[in-house]
């Protein structure tokens, strides 16, 4: 799986004020659907390679490969 | 079908105003426009609304006939518009669909927002409800931030510069400052668009339309009868409005808007023009990014050039396609019910020659582009002077 696209949120919705900045990005899976969802960990790229971590409230939180 | 004519303008200011709810600005822009179009209340057979969120931000619903009640409509069919950011425009194009088929002659369009009344991270939310909730907004995205990540993309795949985008926030900066309208009369420079508070990076509060209160009104009629009411009616050459995939992570190509691509060739054809032709254009910079991506859909700039056409110049007032010479949404502001029927306003006024310190020196075919979400709606509209 890996980032087609990235974002740090600063100003962020009412729900998730407490949260920012945070980094959201949408992921290439590899079947090459698509899906937005958190970053954890270190920020990442366009075309870095992302793995799962954990699914949160319905909602895919990704961190780097191989780390 | 036949050919319509705008026969009447009217506009509030954009800005905060918390002394003003949303009746008020509406029905301001409405009479502003019926004395504009030497119009009556009773001579209105039809009244088309475009309101993005009144009832998230004011608490009010069954804003058509609330609002025609405000004006002295009385019976006529009455109804609100709903596109996020391309309601005005969604509006307009439905107003101009039945009086082009002749099922109306005289028809007032208004749009309205009354955004300021809440605080930014509830406006946040709100606006962020024109998205997909279950998805995209659910992980935490903005309105900001999606466009933020086509920035990224754009910016990777074609090597648009992050000063290209700053170029579009200081023109249109500049060009709102001669806007007696606009709601922020504010000269910025690079400098000052790169260092302004991170919204979303890489965008900065620079690079982001403005949270407004404002309302915007045309009148339209047959063109036929258009000299009845005015001695300057504008044609409408054409208007095309069109919709696309939801979310922005169900596109291949999010660099693309491909609603705004088919809304441009239908409009072309309909007006029998080319984008080489318009003269000059009103376009949906809710972001910097916005206007960019526009450029290159509307096949004004090559695909991917859109960052070099403006930091080149030929989107000022003085370049070959002026490009929101109102100062668009980025400094005229954006209340988003009003945005596409104010854009409608601002090209009709420069047909007319009333566009003051903003006029333009070409100023006979103008171009109008009003984006809904984050591509799903689109209204592309082309007005040429009589």
């Amino acid at each position: 799986m890996k980032v087609y696209t990235e974002t740090v949120v600063h100003s962020a919705p009412e729900a998730y004020v407490n949260e920012a900045p945070y980094q959201i990005a949408i992921v290439i899976r590899d079947d090459g659907s698509r899906v937005t969802g958190r970053i954890l960990g270190g920020r990442v790229s366009i075309d870095d390679e992302v793995e799962l971590a954990e699914t949160r409230g319905g909602v895919p939180y990704f961190k780097k490969a191989n780390q | 079908m036949r050919p319509v004519a705008v026969i009447g303008l009217g506009k509030t200011p954009f800005g905060a105003f918390p002394d003003r709810d949303l009746r008020s600005l509406a029905v301001e822009a409405g009479r502003k426009c019926l004395e504009n179009g030497n119009v009556q209340p009773p001579q209105v057979e039809a009244f088309y609304l475009g309101n993005f969120a009144g009832p998230a931000f004011v608490g009010q619903n069954h804003l058509a006939p609330y609002i025609g009640e405000g004006l002295g409509l009385d019976g006529i069919p009455s109804t609100r518009f709903e596109a996020a950011c391309a309601s005005g425009g969604t509006a307009f194009f439905h107003a101009w669909a039945a009086v082009a088929a002749g099922i109306y002659d005289v028809v007032l369009v208004a749009g309205v927002e009354k955004m300021t009344s809440q605080a930014t991270p509830r406006v946040a939310e709100i606006l962020a409800s024109a998205g997909d909730v279950s998805g995209e907004m659910k992980a935490g995205a903005t309105f900001p931030a999606l466009f933020a990540m086509i920035a990224r993309r754009h910016m990777h795949d074609f090597g648009t510069r992050r000063e290209d985008l700053a170029a579009v926030a200081v023109k249109n900066h500049a060009n709102g400052a001669r806007n007696p309208l606009a709601h922020m009369r504010k000269v910025v420079t690079i400098e000052q668009v790169l260092a302004g508070k991170p919204v979303a990076d890489p965008l900065t509060v620079y690079d982001c339309s403005l949270v407004s209160d404002g309302a915007a009104a045309v009148l339209l009629a047959p063109l036929e009868r258009a000299a009845e009411f005015t001695a300057k009616p504008v044609r409408i050459a054409a208007v095309a409005q069109t919709s696309d995939r939801f979310a922005l992570d169900e596109k291949d190509d999010i660099t693309t808007f491909p609603a705004v691509k088919r809304a441009a060739a239908k409009a072309y054809q309909m007006a029998g023009v080319g984008p080489r032709d318009i003269e000059f254009a009103e376009l949906h910079d809710c972001f910097t990014i916005a206007e960019i991506v526009a450029l290159e859909d509307l096949g004004f700039a090559p695909r991917g050039q859109g960052g070099r056409y403006t930091s080149e110049g030929c989107t000022l007032p003085t370049g070959q396609l002026p490009v929101n010479a109102s100062g668009g949404l980025k400094s005229k502001g954006h209340p988003v019910g009003a945005t596409g029927v104010g854009q409608i306003c601002d090209v009709a006024l420069q047909i007319r020659g009333e566009a003051g310190e903003m006029q333009l020196a070409r100023h006979e075919l103008g171009l109008a582009q009003n984006l809904g979400g984050s591509g799903a709606s689109a209204v592309v509209t082309v007005l040429r002077a009589v």
